[in-house]
This record gives structure tokens, sequence and C-alpha cells, in this order.
């Protein structure tokens, strides 16, 4: 955590209590903001009227006596690529640039329900496709660990914000591993959360069966607490579940005596750094030591996730971007007829890896190559559920690493294939839709390694409880304070 | 899957040896483009030949796989027909759902022309 930082329950608790003002408390984000923006450029719009203004209300209501909620008065950073009433939301591209929304994405609302302040929408890989937010519209996000080297992506904003103190929590999207593999690199906890349980509404779409929303945090008491307000049924998501969000907080302390924990085999080898996987077997060795089972299991499948990924995630991408067509909202570019308007507007509009990933989509979509592609994707999805159901039969929950290594610098990785090698731990959770979180945990070369926690569908409790392991045994350097 | 086509590609990552089978095409990347309302320049449709032929190239690793007898799986939740209630609610405004608009009038989205044009 950054000097002088806290906890967001903590500046709740303080908050609700009337022992400090939501004033004060934004007011020191916002200038330790103005400080180290500069050098990390995590946000593509810093809202500090807006936070000073709704700062101002909950610090009225305090005084009124009223309950301002779990997150009074606490700061936070969201992903640009969730719709904000009246706050353009861009998703780093130019197509949506100075686009303002009509209304607020659910999660943005239950935020403000719950007493928590927006300071601003922070930068994203455009349209959330990509592993390093180099591929930004508006520039790169900097890692505030090592500002040579990159945040991780696609929420490398919103994982930069909260390593650099901008806010304690803040919220990301993960399709294949957007939210947990920049926590990995910027030493904080990024939580995936099981599909369904936190409304899609307002997330503007990437892969529709695969896209979840989920909290970032310096600690995963928090991670906690942000993901229990968010998370519930929506009736404006059609996916999301019917059923009434698990406690976490309360079983925070319940330890992981008894829980049985399986490393998987095949996310410990090849590929994978193995500086990564000798933190991975530390924390094996931690969870083991705090009363857990611990042993190795095989998910064979999961080895063709990054196979099914790249063919699934693109066709999803390629019929959800048809919608930016310069008709609606967004860029256009004139033109003569509409058909020559819309191309020309997509062209102008969206950057090389958007285009690259809606061709392939396209492809994998097109007749005669349906079954090949997309058709065999889908039955390689089956495949990994399927092992997945397997190993937790006998297992609570699995380990791995978050990220296959440390963050790398600034412009070291070119070609499409290699960058989308980072997701290969992350990808067979969102294909499952299963939950999964990275918790920092030590450190190689002075730069954070995340280690993994998976769980099955609605199995956040015994993931948290790991997670919360995990954090307790960690050493000191896990979360060690921003040096930029 | 059309092994059987020679490699087109200019870009050294388009295939890992000289004349090796390519997975995509030159001109199959022009018909997506087409498809997909984006327009290429040369150079940006040899570059991005080689990358989604590595990328495809990558993906054959499931080829290996036996799925006859697997069935597919499109979505994480096996979720059919949410239905609510056919209630009248609030919606967006026609002035709230135009304010994006790059043309309106009328109350209505304005586009160039449509109708005569090639399909």
């Amino acid at each position: 955590m950054t000097a002088g930082a806290q906890s967001a329950v903590t500046i709740a608790a303080e908050v609700r209590s009337g022992s400090r003002s939501a004033s004060s408390v934004v007011d020191e984000h916002l200038a330790r903001i103005e400080g180290a923006e500069p050098s990390v450029h995590a946000f593509n719009e810093v809202t500090a009227d807006a936070a000073r203004a709704a700062a101002a209300e909950v610090d009225r209501r305090v005084a009124a006596g009223d309950d301002v909620g779990p997150l009074a008065g606490v700061p936070i950073a969201l992903k640009d690529n969730l719709c904000t009433l009246g706050v353009p939301t861009t998703c780093s591209s130019r197509i949506l640039e100075g686009w303002v929304p009509p209304y607020d994405a659910t999660v943005v609302s239950r935020l403000a329900a719950a007493g928590a302040i927006s300071v601003g929408k922070t930068n994203l890989d455009e349209f959330a496709m990509g592993s390093s937010t180099e591929n930004s519209a508006f520039g790169p996000t900097r890692n505030p660990r090592d500002t040579s080297r990159v945040p991780g992506g696609s929420s490398g904003g919103s994982a930069a914000a909260v390593a650099a103190g901008f806010a304690p929590i803040s919220l990301g999207s993960d399709t294949g591993g957007s939210i947990r593999q920049p926590a990995a690199f910027c030493g904080v906890v990024g939580v995936k959360p099981t599909y369904g349980l936190v409304s899609r509404y307002g997330l503007i779409a990437f892969a529709s069966s695969l896209d979840q929303i989920g909290p970032f945090a310096t600690t995963v008491h928090d991670a906690a607490q942000l993901l229990e307000v968010i998370a519930g049924h929506d009736p404006y998501d059609a996916t999301s579940i019917p059923e009434p969000a698990p406690s976490i907080v309360e079983h925070l302390d319940d330890g992981v005596q008894g829980l049985r924990v399986g490393i998987v085999t095949e996310l410990m080898g090849d590929g994978i750094s193995p500086a990564v996987t000798a933190r991975v077997r530390e924390a094996a060795d931690a969870l083991a030591a705090a009363g857990a089972t611990v042993e190795e299991v095989s998910v064979p499948a999961v080895t063709y996730g990054l196979s099914a990924y790249y063919l699934i995630a693109p066709a999803e991408a390629s019929s959800n971007l048809a919608r930016y067509d310069g008709v609606r909202y967004g860029l256009r570019v004139d033109a003569a007829t509409t058909n020559e308007m819309m191309v020309a507007s997509r062209t102008a509009g969206f950057g090389d890896e958007v285009k690259r990933r809606i061709m392939l989509g396209t492809y994998a979509l097109s007749a005669g190559y349906y079954d090949a592609f997309y058709g065999k994707a889908q039955k390689v999805r089956t495949l990994i559920c399927r092992d997945f159901e397997a190993a937790y039969e006998r297992f609570d929950v699995l380990l791995s690493p978050t990220a296959p290594t440390t963050a790398f610098e600034v412009g070291a990785i070119h070609d499409p294939l290699t960058m989308y090698l980072n997701d290969i731990c992350t990808i067979p959770t969102n294909l499952a839709g299963h939950p999964a979180m990275s918790v920092p945990f030590g450190t190689d070369e002075g730069l954070p390694v995340g280690v993994q926690v998976l769980a099955p569908s609605l199995g956040e409790v015994p993931m948290f409880r790991v997670a919360a392991a995990l954090e307790a045994a960690a050493p000191a350097s896990s979360t060690a304070e921003v040096t930029s | 899957m059309p092994s059987d086509r020679p490699c087109l590609a200019v870009a050294p990552q388009g295939c890992r040896t000289i004349g090796a089978m390519s997975r995509i095409s030159r001109d199959d990347v022009v018909h997506v483009a087409r498809l997909a309302r984006l327009e290429l320049a040369d150079d940006q449709i040899d570059t991005f030949t080689g990358q989604l032929d590595a990328i495809l190239d990558h993906a054959a690793d499931v080829e290996a796989l036996d799925l006859a007898d697997v069935p597919p799986t499109s979505h994480p939740y096996p979720l059919v027909n949410v239905l609510r209630a056919d209630e009248v609610g609030p919606t967006l405004s026609n002035e709230a759902a135009l304010a994006a608009a790059p043309r309106a009038e009328d109350g209505r989205f304005r586009v160039p022309t449509i109708l005569g044009e090639a399909p």
C-alpha cells in the first residue's frame, strides 16, 4: 500500500463514524493523483469536481445521521468501459471518443448507493483487447512499481490507480484475464467473479459469454467488501444469476484448516518463469502450514484454453462491435453513401488490435470455416469445463500462477500471439465461467508476483478464505510502497 | 480446413518456414475485411494476413483432440428465455437517445443515401 494510504474499509468506518470527512479523503487522493498521474497515466479522465461535490454530499448526510453505506466516502476509479451518466466513456477508442452515455451501469449505481465516490475513468487496451494497456488510443499506462514497465491489461489503468494510491479500490473487467494479470503485474488484489454474479448492464460488450466486472484493491478484505456491494441479481442483465449474492466478508477469518488445495500441474511448467512457479510453491507451502491439504492435480484441457479463446472471444467481439457504424453514436466519417460512411468510420475509429480481432472473429464465423474453427472451439470449451469439474470433485480451490512472468518493459512485445500468451493461466476460468483471483505473493527482482486462486462457480467464499490466508503469509515486499 | 492452399503471406511471421501451408490467404483477409466494413491498405493486408495466420496456426493444436462426441458450450450458464412481466417501465427519451447521434433530424437518426447504392 502507498505510504499514508488507508484501506477502503478503514476509510468507510472513519467517515461513517464522523471522525473523518469524505471531503478530506477525496482531497487527499486527488492530491496524490495530481502528483503522480503524469508519470503513470492511469486515467482517461479525472472527475475532480464531481468527486468533491459527491464527498460534500456524503458529509452532509453523515452529519444528518443517514446511513451512507458500506463504502461511505471511499474513492473509486472506474474502467473506462463502464457507462457513467454524463461522464465520457471511451473504451480508449477513437470511435467512442467524447461519447457521453445516457445511463449509469448497474455497478456504478450500486457504488453510489453504497457511498463510494468515483474519482475518474481509467485507461485500458482499446475495447479491453490487450494485456499491457499499450493498445490505448490515448497512450499507454505505466506500472507504478516501475514506470519503465507495463501495468498489464486490459484493466491496466484500474490496477495502476490502486497501486499508485490514487484510489484504494477500482473496478475492471475480465474477459480472459484483464483484471487478474494487471493485478499481478502491479502488486494488488484482483478478482474475476463467477460469470453472472455481477451485472454486466452498462459494461460495453467485448465477448458477452466471457466478460465479467470485478474489483481491484490493496487488501483481500477491501476486495471482498467491494464485491459484496456490486454483486447480486439485476433484471437488466438476462445472464445475471437470479439468486442472492453470497456473504464473503464474514468468512475472511475462517482460515483454511481442512480446505483441499490443488496446484494445477499444466500451469506450472512450459512457458512459465521459474521464479513465478517458485512463488506459487511457496504460497502452497504457506497454505499447508495453515492447515490446508495441498496436492498437485492435472487439468489437461487447460492447455487448449488459449486456442479456444482466440476463436471464441474474437467471434463474439466481431458481432458485438458491429454496432459501431457511425449512425447512432460515436465517430462518423462522412461519405456519399451509408455503406461508405460505415467503412470510413470504422476504418478511422478502430485501432489495429481491434481490427485484427474483428477480422479473426469474422473469419472464424464465416461460411465454410465455422465448423473448423468456432464450432471446434466450443467443443474444446466443453472439455475445459469437464476437466475443471473433475478437479473440483477432489479439491475446494485450485492454485496456479496468475501470469507467466512479471511485468515486462513498455514496447517489449510486438507480436500479437506472443502478447496473447500472457493469458494462458487466466483464460480457462473465463471459458468455464468460474471465479478466480490474483493475490500478491512475493517478488522477482523487485517486481510483484501474483498467485492465482481458482474456484468452481459461486465458490467465492473458499476462494477468498484462501486469498486471506495467502495475504497473511505473503512476504512484506509483496505490497511494497510505490517508487514512482 | 483449406490446408492445401499455398502460403501467400508476405510478412515473415506469416509462415513458420517459406513455402509452408497457410491457414488464411491474402484474399481471405480482403474478403473478411469487406464483410466487417473495414478498409485495409496493401501493406496492412500483408501484415494482417501474416499475423492472423500465426494465430490460426497456434489454434490448430486442437486438431489433435477427438471431439466427435463432445457437445459444444456456447455459454457458461444454461439460461434460456429469461422473461419479465410485460409492464411499461421508464425508457430513454427520444431526446436522450438522439443526444449522441452524429446527425439527427426530426427526432430520427440521419444517414447518407441508402437506396440506390450498390450492395
